[in-house]
């Protein structure tokens, strides 16, 4: 499970803007630094970016005054990101399943089902507030289960 | 003064009409909103004639995008109507698929098969 707030970066945002997008290109590019794969790249790039919206639309209710916290630490073996806004909290398990056919023709509601989907852990301060998201890179994990299996 | 660049490309046909989405990524309210004011005008200027997206330029899209495609959809089969998805990208296809969209969704391989499908008769999904 992603642990409280990871030790590394941490940067304060107001929506959409351009210091939030160089937020977004330093982690990725430390994905890429640290021999994360196109396709775990892509995960966290969705997770990163579902959770924003998530933070500004739900959580700050677009208030463009609002901030939206980003902390991050990118390491060889495993990315860790939180995200905090300064809105109410929510209650993630009353999120119902965008997949069931009640909720399939739902315009939103995807968001969270989807960041669950492409990290390997996610989890939530009490409040609602705060989401931290863990994406293991697999080609470690790969190459440390094949060392396992040799042994 | 900036040139204004374009999110869609539109192409005509007497069967369907063929929407290609410009843009690499689609994530923001405002792309949603945007692609939403150049998509509908282009669905209600048209009476019982089908509609491609052409994805053959998108690398990355939000859930936002799940969103707008869900209401296209219902916009298109009010008219009587029938959407087609292609040249989608295996990783954006992948989300379509975590989200049982793909079974919402009709979507092919590119425009030709897209347009040959909508003038076929619909199968039962």
């Amino acid at each position: 499970m992603p642990s409280e707030m990871p030790n590394g970066t941490s940067v304060s945002v107001q929506g959409r803007t351009s210091a939030a997008e160089r937020v977004f290109k330093r982690i990725l590019a430390g994905l890429k630094a640290n021999g994360f794969s196109t396709e775990d790249i892509f995960a966290v790039h969705l997770g990163l970016e579902e959770a924003f919206i998530n933070a500004v639309r739900h959580g700050n209710k677009s208030n463009p005054n609002k901030k939206v916290n980003i902390t991050f630490d990118i390491k060889p073996d495993k990315a860790e990101i939180c995200l905090q806004d300064q809105g109410e909290g929510f209650n993630p398990d009353s999120i119902p399943d965008p997949t069931s056919p009640d909720n399939i023709f739902k315009i939103g509601g995807r968001g969270l089902f989807l960041i669950r989907s492409y990290m390997d852990a996610t989890n939530f301060n009490d409040k609602g507030n705060r989401i931290c998201m863990v994406k293991y890179n697999s080609k470690t994990r790969e190459n440390s289960s094949k060392k396992r299996a040799s042994k | 003064m900036a040139a204004i660049k374009p999110d869609i490309s539109v192409q005509y046909t007497d069967s369907a009409n063929v929407v290609t989405f410009l843009k690499e990524k689609i994530l923001e309210e405002k792309d949603i909103r945007r692609l939403e004011e150049s998509i509908f005008p282009v669905i209600e200027r048209s009476e019982n004639i089908h509609l491609v997206l052409d994805f053959s330029n998108v690398q990355f899209l939000s859930s936002s995008v799940l969103g707008l495609l869900l209401k296209i959809s219902k916009k298109i089969y009010e008219r009587n109507s029938r959407l087609a998805l292609c040249n989608i990208n295996p990783k954006i296809y992948e989300i379509f698929k975590i989200t049982r969209l793909n079974k919402i969704f009709e979507i092919y391989e590119d425009i030709d098969s897209a347009v040959q499908g909508l003038s076929a008769p619909q199968q039962d999904v």
